[in-house]
């Protein structure tokens, strides 16, 4: 074992005394296989699969571009002994996850089948509205705890409205997920019809990190390593989140409720200064903003928090924290994933019981009226 | 005469092909621009007349570029601003050009450009070397050529180019570049051969400008995880224009990533923060800090390293207002160090002159 592993643990990384119920922001369930689906997928699209599959924007037909540091990029520990891939199995992610944790409520994010990235936006639909249900039959109704997000690709604009709206009619669903790799920014005019129902619906949008929609993961071009690609999610959402802004989403929607999934929160802070330091330069290109950047993240996004920064010095953290807004933080933990964070040890710098009931449990049922 | 601060990142701007660059060009690329009108290379990055890339009182009364006039950019950088030295340099469209012959000739044309109407003219002005890094062994070709005039004293590259700048056909420049203890000047701009972000493209500049900070991000990460500093250890990387309050948060990143997934890398045998404050240098403009004197100091305490920064004025670039380059509420320790102690470290061949 490394000296790092061994040494005793410091007063500001041993675990939080009180148990508080925590909501869990990014909680991933998995196909067993395919065949989950085939009760709600037509007959049509369950051949498609069949004969053509995925048809991505990545050299491979069967894994991802960058091999990933573990099978299923899940942790060693979380395949259920039923078999079945990491989170496929429900009675072992209430053994291992949802009971011993205190998860209150845990909202699911899909990410199976590259479900954001289809090129075929009728095969994408189709086999979102599948999804959809599925969240439903297969684990809502089975858990209460656990919530449905309405999956949309933003490209096939108007069959993600008319699955909005099919969802929204159910009634059972406390978000609308878009893809953060699609063709255009998101602040490009081609999406406001999605943002438009959600402010109506009062359903706050969720952008999970991943996904492939064609662009090279980093301004500079293809990396070449795993390590590069994964810390290039954060950018990813630092640039959606600079495009929604500056293109007047939140001027036009101020009711829209943003929310960015594993993305991380460290880069927030200098992302918004670099924001607000240049309106100035830049304010007769875009004389549609009418505030500065910073007031819109302040109104109306929310950030999850995993994966959580690590500085050497804890009151780094607890700076970074601050610069962000407590208010603004929801805890997720990505479980079955590798780079999991634990509700107990995550935080590495001494939160007080009240700022660790907001972080872990009060922003979120804000955000999503639980 | 004294070095009392050295001015990192100044722009002079080159008028077109077909008047400025026209004598220096080869006798074929002489005849090429005039026959085919092949001008206004500016680059996308910076239009010349939008706000950012002339100050008010930096842009010549005639209309003509921002940085054109040495005169004017004498007055600025050195009266005004306070230089006692300054580095050039040029942001011109050679970097971005597809035909890798053409991109030679005018890269060489610029440095010939520079060498006689700047260097010649004002000692106290340096230049970095703009090279066609669409063809490395043609880069190759023009370090060589420079590599004993020392008032040239880096190699500048784009933030964002054809491929990432860790990938191994750019080690031979690398090599060069170790051996001439030419720092590596990666400045804002691009080819634009791909979208800015992964997100794709966007409508503004503003948008672009904003993200353009992330490319240098994956160009760090690209340089260490290739390997690049294991192989050359001496090679030092000087990100210029492209904002530093980043840093601490992008340097935890990395580290947790590493930790995680250093399998992958297992070339990469230290923390990358560790080799970021050892091999990258940043200059000072523009920061991207909040007002108050407690962030900056915070920021400045999270980067951890005094070495890193090094003086800058961006001139003509409109980065601040009124005569003092130099970022509000940076302790004063920092501001004795960026002005010539680091810079003189990191350009070993200023002070050979």
């Amino acid at each position: 074992m490394s000296e790092v592993i061994d040494r005793p643990l410091r007063d500001d990384e041993k675990p939080a005394t009180s148990r508080l119920r925590i909501v869990d922001c990014d909680v991933h369930p998995s196909l067993h296989s395919h065949d989950d689906l085939n009760e709600f997928l037509p007959k049509r699209w369950q051949q498609h699969l069949k004969e053509y599959g995925s048809h991505l924007r990545t050299p491979y037909l069967f894994t991802t571009p960058y091999p990933r540091s573990s099978p299923l990029i899940a942790r060693r520990d979380a395949w259920p002994p039923t078999g079945g891939p990491p989170g496929s199995d429900l009675a072992f992610m209430q053994k291992q996850h949802l009971d011993p944790l205190d998860v209150e409520f845990g909202i699911l994010q899909v990410l199976d089948l590259f479900i954001f990235s289809q090129q075929n936006l009728e095969f994408g639909a189709a086999i979102q509205r599948a999804i959809n249900d599925w969240q439903l039959a297969f684990w809502s109704h089975r858990d209460p705890r656990l919530k449905a997000s309405i999956l949309v690709g933003q490209d096939g604009t108007d069959l993600a409205i008319a699955e909005i709206e099919r969802c929204a009619k159910i009634g059972e669903y406390i978000q609308i997920n878009v893809s953060p790799r699609a063709n255009e920014p998101l602040g490009r005019r081609r999406y406001w019809p999605i943002y438009e129902r959600a402010q109506a619906l009062d359903l706050p949008l969720g952008i999970h990190v991943g996904g492939y929609g064609g662009h090279a993961p980093t301004g500079g071009g293809w990396p070449s390593y795993y390590v590069e690609e994964h810390q290039s999610n954060a950018h990813t959402i630092a640039a959606q989140l600079a495009s929604l802004v500056i293109e007047g989403v939140p001027e036009r929607f101020p009711k829209l409720k943003i929310v960015f999934i594993e993305g991380g929160f460290g880069w927030i802070p200098s992302a918004v200064w670099r924001m607000d330091q240049h309106f100035e330069r830049f304010r007769s290109e875009v004389p549609h903003l009418k505030r500065k950047p910073s007031e819109y993240v302040r109104q109306n996004f929310w950030f999850t928090t995993q994966p959580i920064d690590e500085p050497d010095e804890a009151r780094h953290l607890r700076a970074l924290i601050e610069w962000v807004g407590i208010d603004r933080l929801l805890f997720s933990s990505d479980y079955p994933h590798w780079d999991f964070d634990d509700p107990r040890f995550a935080f590495k710098t001494p939160l007080t019981e009240a700022e660790r009931k907001k972080i872990f449990s009060t922003n979120a049922r804000a955000v999503y009226k639980f | 005469m004294a070095v009392t601060r050295i001015d990192c990142d100044i722009h002079p701007a080159v008028g077109g092909t077909r008047t400025t660059l026209l004598p220096y060009l080869s006798d074929h690329w002489k005849e090429q621009v005039v026959s085919r009108a092949i001008d206004g290379l500016d680059l996308t990055s910076y239009p010349p007349s939008m706000p950012l890339s002339g100050r008010v009182d930096w842009r010549p009364a005639n209309g003509t570029k921002p940085g054109s006039d040495l005169a004017m950019v004498q007055k600025g950088a050195f009266d005004q601003l306070g230089a006692s030295h300054a580095i050039l340099n040029v942001l011109y469209g050679a970097q971005a050009v597809f035909d890798s012959y053409m991109a030679a000739d005018f890269c060489k044309a610029i440095n010939d450009w520079i060498a006689a109407e700047w260097l010649s003219r004002d000692p106290r002005l340096r230049a970095s070397i703009v090279v066609p890094m669409q063809a490395p062994d043609l880069a190759i070709e023009e370090i060589e050529r420079r590599a004993n005039d020392n008032r040239f004293v880096s190699i500048l590259v784009l933030a964002q180019g054809e491929t990432l700048l860790g990938r191994r056909h750019f080690w031979p420049v690398y090599q060069l570049a170790e051996k001439y203890k030419l720092p590596l000047a990666i400045h804002a701009g691009t080819q634009y051969r791909q979208a800015p972000s992964s997100a794709g493209w966007p409508s503004h500049r503003y948008e672009y400008y904003f993200v353009e900070a992330q490319a240098f991000q994956a160009q760090i990460l690209s340089l260490i995880y290739e390997g690049v500093f294991g192989k050359f250890p001496d090679l030092k990387v000087v990100l210029m224009e492209s904002g530093v309050s980043w840093l601490p948060a992008f340097m935890w990143r990395a580290n947790k990533t590493w930790r995680g997934v250093r399998v992958e890398v297992p070339w990469v045998e230290r923390e990358p923060a560790s080799i970021i404050r050892d091999n990258f240098r940043v200059t000072m403009q523009p920061f991207d800090a909040p007002g108050d004197a407690r962030s900056v100091e915070e920021i400045i305490d999270q980067i951890g390293s005094e070495k890193m920064f090094l003086f800058a004025s961006d001139y003509p670039h409109w980065q601040f207002d009124g005569d003092d380059p130099i970022p509000p509420n940076l302790p004063k320790s920092i501001i004795e160090k960026m002005c010539v102690d680091n810079p003189l470290e990191t350009f070993p061949r200023l002070s050979v002159n």
